[in-house]
């Protein structure tokens, strides 16, 4: 009996049992008509081969393991970083359920959305009577201050337009005529989370501006960009800034609403930039983006009003974060102060320990295009060697000037750059250009699994480990958790190969 | 079975009132007809009516998903040697991606497909000249790619049927291209009011494409003891622990529908002497046409919990022949130590804990024996797109008392849980932070929470562990900070 009371025995190793082994083992015999065990030997070692990846390479039209998410899942999650903000996501409502998903199945915490649910009555006749009735709803049951209004793309197929709609659900009474309703079209045929996320916070930034007269000031903001090491992050930001003794507002700032405590309550909302930050956001000297292609309209916007305005590409490292502080110190006049020059130098004290476990080894990465950037700069920082940087929603421009970042280092001059590819490609790419490592979100674990390349979990959606997005990846501090995570893969990899006693421990040492 | 307790009606009534008093007058009316509570009729079954299979309100946080979740997500993603090219943008698939945790064996990538994500990631022009020239693309590179797919579905995502593309004619000249079935399913998200019409669109597809297409198989020899599962995804093995207990007792099983399934397995159905369904609500209209069209007789099952189970093995058993007969009651006393030893262990650690439930398909029904195996009692349950015929199938499981409702709202769920404060939540990932934020034990009961299989002997064993773990669990102690904290 392969089950006891003893240990109970759950999936992983209920199966392994020689009873459901054999069970197994005569269904696909008997009733699944696979193909025999040696065509699909063949047809695997050739899915390795250098043939099968140019056939890959020549796909036109179908896209296989993407690593991307679309628009309205960027809104969402920007919308939550604003203080008791709900988002409204007008179009089908199993959308909202995904995103919701897949968010908590990231953080590990609520995330909070409602929709219009539009049927097909809404496909014909548009879906104005949901929004309408869809405001009073939840603005009746979930108390929010602003309700901030994205789109699925069946709204927008239909071209439901939410500016004259939330016009016509006030003067309906849906919710009072001065309660804050911004919105923004995030079409998910078009671009990505990541410009769904431009596109919600131009719509908010834009509302909650508009009007409004702007008073020059010496506050800076800072636009984080969709990150899933939010909580980390943002908190490691605020800390750095806070040093520096520099006012700034974090537009918009998710960590405390994807970070709540369990202590018998459920915060809807917590934390967040509040509307009044938001609205004195337009005061501000400057608008810093730390991801550049999560904040072009945004930045826009901001530049507009008369913002001094700078992007960077997610500051991973030494480097990065040298340059990220030195705008914010030139912009305010206020100086890198000691304690943050002594956590860089133990950020450097710590690559310098640790030179010889990193040198030479590759890396392939995919992400987010700006965390791609970041990653590939902060691998050349440790003389590794990153090898291939692959962004789904990447753009030759993008591309180009990675590219000419890697350059400019001896470690990145080996390194192709892939925009617009996918894990599918990726797969071809470690086969027959292998990488040592490949650093990614969870999606990656398949070809850790295929292609036998240790994966280090570093990006969005992190979903089979848990918290690593609690810690940052920003500064320096940030930048000792990176290097760490890193460490350890490829030190737990040298004690995997020599764990055998008598058979190949010779190099299982005692230090490192 | 004979297991009795009742709830508080009274305040359950309360509460109900309670929660419909946020709404806006004309949503409080729709809501009121999808709450109420259960009392006991004179046959011993309780009586409770409450509307359902209607449009969601807009705006309240409903929990349900979308047609193409009914079945990309449900019905078809599991058939594991077929590519399901999920047909719109790219964020379906994307949030969809092996997250129902079907298990299957095979190599991935080669001979079987489950927990990839194909997609045609639909662009703006494919939404202005149409996605059909795009589709014949993909189609010649998945038959280039992978040469040993069975099949391909098309998961249509809702712009495909708003921008007016012929799928089905794109997939006619396909297949006859490629040699192999390619299966249109229009199932786009906002078909229906729920997953449930996703589920009856993925149905009539297997009937229109499948079974009326399908050669009939060479040297495949029907036998007395066939029988074909049906409405088991196979959620963290549970058709695998289901079908051992089948085949110990000495029926073949021919097909499984659809977890670790094929393209052959899905052909072969009509064959059978039986169809056996567990997931009522996401399968029966294929059982229904099978009746009628091939003769096959089919009936509902439950393996969850030793009564259950029990009464299921000898109710399949009843429509077979004195050796099945014999075997059933083998298989019964085989595991019968297993199931005591089970519930010796964990009933003291759980009798009189409430629970409440919130789930989809069959388990606001199915689950609850097995929860009482264990001496947990029922507070309250509801479904997420049940149909009538559910609800009329739940009163033989509820007692006296017990909160009924229908596609709940957030707001709602969150009231319920924060007064009744039961001592376990069994629903989905949207909920489970939420609860546990509470301080109230839960599990997910769509996903096992990673854990499983749940169905059959082996299953109950990990289920009752399982919910010994969360309700028992040291961590709820802790939620209290020290007296001296600041206030």
């Amino acid at each position: 009996m392969p089950q006891s009371i003893e240990q109970v025995k759950d999936h992983a190793e209920l199966f392994r049992e020689p009873e459901y082994q054999e069970m197994l083992r005569e269904k696909r015999e008997q009733f699944e008509c696979l193909h025999s065990p040696e065509r699909v030997k063949e047809i695997a070692e050739w899915t390795k081969s250098q043939e099968y990846r140019e056939k890959n390479f020549a796909r036109e039209g179908l896209t296989i393991n993407p690593a991307k998410a679309c628009q309205p899942l960027g809104a969402v999650f920007c919308a939550a970083g604003f203080a008791d903000t709900l988002s409204f996501v007008h179009g089908s409502q199993g959308c909202v359920a995904y995103y919701r998903s897949h968010l908590s199945r990231h953080f590990k915490e609520p995330a909070s959305a409602v929709s219009s649910s539009m049927t097909e009555d809404a496909a014909v006749f548009g879906g104005l009577s949901n929004l309408v009735d869809g405001l009073a709803n939840a603005y009746a049951l979930y108390e929010p201050k602003m309700i901030a209004v994205s789109t699925t793309c069946m709204a927008e197929v239909i071209g439901d337009d939410l500016h004259a709609f939330i016009g016509n659900a006030k003067e309906q009474g849906s919710v009072p005529k001065d309660f804050d309703v911004p919105f923004a079209h995030t079409p998910a045929f078009h671009g990505s989370h990541v410009n769904g996320y431009d596109n919600m916070l131009e719509g908010i930034l834009s509302h909650l501006w508009q009007g409004r007269e702007r008073t020059p000031g010496e506050s800076i903001n800072i636009i984080p960009g969709f990150d899933g090491y939010c909580v980390g992050n943002n908190r490691e930001l605020k800390r750095m800034l806070d040093l520096m003794g520099v006012a700034h507002t974090i537009l918009p700032d998710p960590s405390d609403v994807y970070d709540t405590p369990s202590d018998g309550q459920f915060r809807m909302y917590d934390g967040g930039t509040s509307i009044e930050a938001g609205k004195a956001a337009q005061d501000a000297k400057a608008t810093l983006s730390l991801q550049e292609y999560c904040s072009k309209k945004s930045l826009q916007l901001a530049k507009a009003q008369g913002h001094e305005v700078a992007s960077f590409h997610y500051p991973l490292g030494v480097g990065a974060t040298d340059e990220f502080l030195t705008k914010v110190s030139e912009l305010t006049g206020r100086p890198i102060p000691e304690a943050l020059l002594k956590e860089r130098g133990r950020l450097v004290d710590a690559l310098a320990d640790s030179m010889s476990i990193v040198h030479g080894k590759t890396f392939a990465v995919y992400g987010d295009p700006d965390f791609v950037t970041g990653m590939a700069r902060f691998l050349t920082e440790m003389g590794a060697e990153p090898r291939h940087l692959l962004a789904t929603n990447g753009t030759k421009p993008w591309a180009k000037k990675l590219r000419t970042t890697l350059e400019a280092s001896p470690y990145g001059a080996g390194g192709q750059v892939w925009p617009g590819a996918d894990l599918w490609h990726l797969r071809s790419l470690l086969f027959t250009e292998p990488a040592d490592f490949l650093i990614g979100n969870s999606h990656g674990k398949y070809l850790e699994r295929d292609t036998g390349t240790p994966l280090i979990r570093l990006t969005f959606p992190i979903f089979d480990r848990h918290h690593h997005h609690r810690f940052p990846t920003w500064g320096y501090q940030g930048g000792l958790h990176v290097l760490v995570r890193i460490l350890d893969k490829i030190l737990d990899g040298l004690d995997a190969a020599s764990d055998q006693a008598g058979v190949n421990d010779i190099s299982f040492d005692l230090t490192r | 079975m004979s297991f009795e307790y009742s709830s508080d009606k009274d305040f359950h009534e309360h509460l109900i009132e309670e929660v419909l008093e946020a709404y806006p007058e004309k949503s409080a009316k729709r809501r009121r007809k999808h709450l109420n509570v259960a009392s006991a009729g004179e046959d011993g079954a309780s009586e409770c009516s409450v509307k359902s299979n209607v449009k969601s309100i807009p705006g309240v946080m409903t929990i349900r998903g979308c047609a193409y979740a009914g079945s990309k997500g449900v019905v078809w993603g599991p058939v594991k040697d077929m590519v399901h090219i999920s047909h719109g943008p790219v964020g379906c698939g994307m949030y969809s991606w092996a997250q129902r945790r079907n298990y299957y064996t095979g190599l991935t990538g080669v001979d079987t497909f489950g927990t990839m994500q194909f997609t045609s990631d639909f662009q703006e022009r494919d939404i202005v000249f149409g996605g059909d020239k795009k589709l014949k693309i993909i189609i010649d590179e998945i038959e280039a790619l992978f040469p040993l797919a069975n099949g391909i579905s098309v998961q249509s995502e809702c712009p495909v049927g708003l921008i007016g593309d012929d799928i089905e004619a794109v997939s006619r000249e396909k297949a006859k291209d490629i040699g192999k079935p390619v299966i249109p399913v229009r199932c786009e998200g906002f078909r229906g009011v729920s997953q449930s019409l996703g589920h009856h669109i993925a149905n009539d597809v297997i009937r229109d494409w499948v079974l009326d297409k399908g050669e009939p198989e060479a040297g495949f020899e029907p036998g007395p003891y066939d029988v074909v599962v049906i409405g088991d995804y196979n959620i963290g093995g549970d058709a695998w622990s289901s079908r051992r207990l089948l085949e110990e007792m000495g029926l073949r099983v021919i097909a499984q529908w659809t977890g670790d399934s094929t393209l052959a397995e899905l052909e072969r159905a009509p064959q059978g002497k039986l169809n056996l369904i567990h997931c009522y609500r996401s399968m029966n209209y294929i059982a229904r046409h099978m009746e009628e069209k091939h003769n096959v007789p089919w009936m509902e099952f439950n393996f969850f919990g030793p009564s259950r189970i029990e009464m299921s093995l000898r109710a399949i058993a009843e429509r077979f022949d004195d050796t099945i007969k014999a075997n059933a009651e083998k298989v019964i006393a085989k595991y019968k130590p297993l199931a005591e030893a089970v519930i010796a262990k964990y009933k003291p650690r759980l009798q009189g804990k409430k629970v409440l439930l919130y789930v989809g398909g069959l388990r606001p029904r199915h689950m609850i024996n097995a929860y009482e195996d264990l001496g947990m009692e029922i507070v309250a349950t509801g479904y997420e797109f049940a149909h009538k015929d559910d609800y009329q199938r739940t009163m033989s499981y509820v007692k006296d008392g017990t909160l009924i409702f229908d596609d709940v709202t957030g707001y709602e769920l969150e009231k319920f849980i924060e007064r009744i404060r039961p001592d376990l939540v069994g629903s989905g990932i949207k909920e489970k932070y939420s609860t546990q934020k509470m301080g109230v034990p839960f599990r997910q009961v769509h996903s096992w929470d990673y854990s499983g299989p749940y169905h059959g002997y082996d299953g109950f064993a990990i289920f009752a562990r399982d919910m010994d773990m969360a309700v028992n669990n040291p961590v709820w102690s802790l939620f209290k900070a020290p007296a001296s904290a600041a206030a």
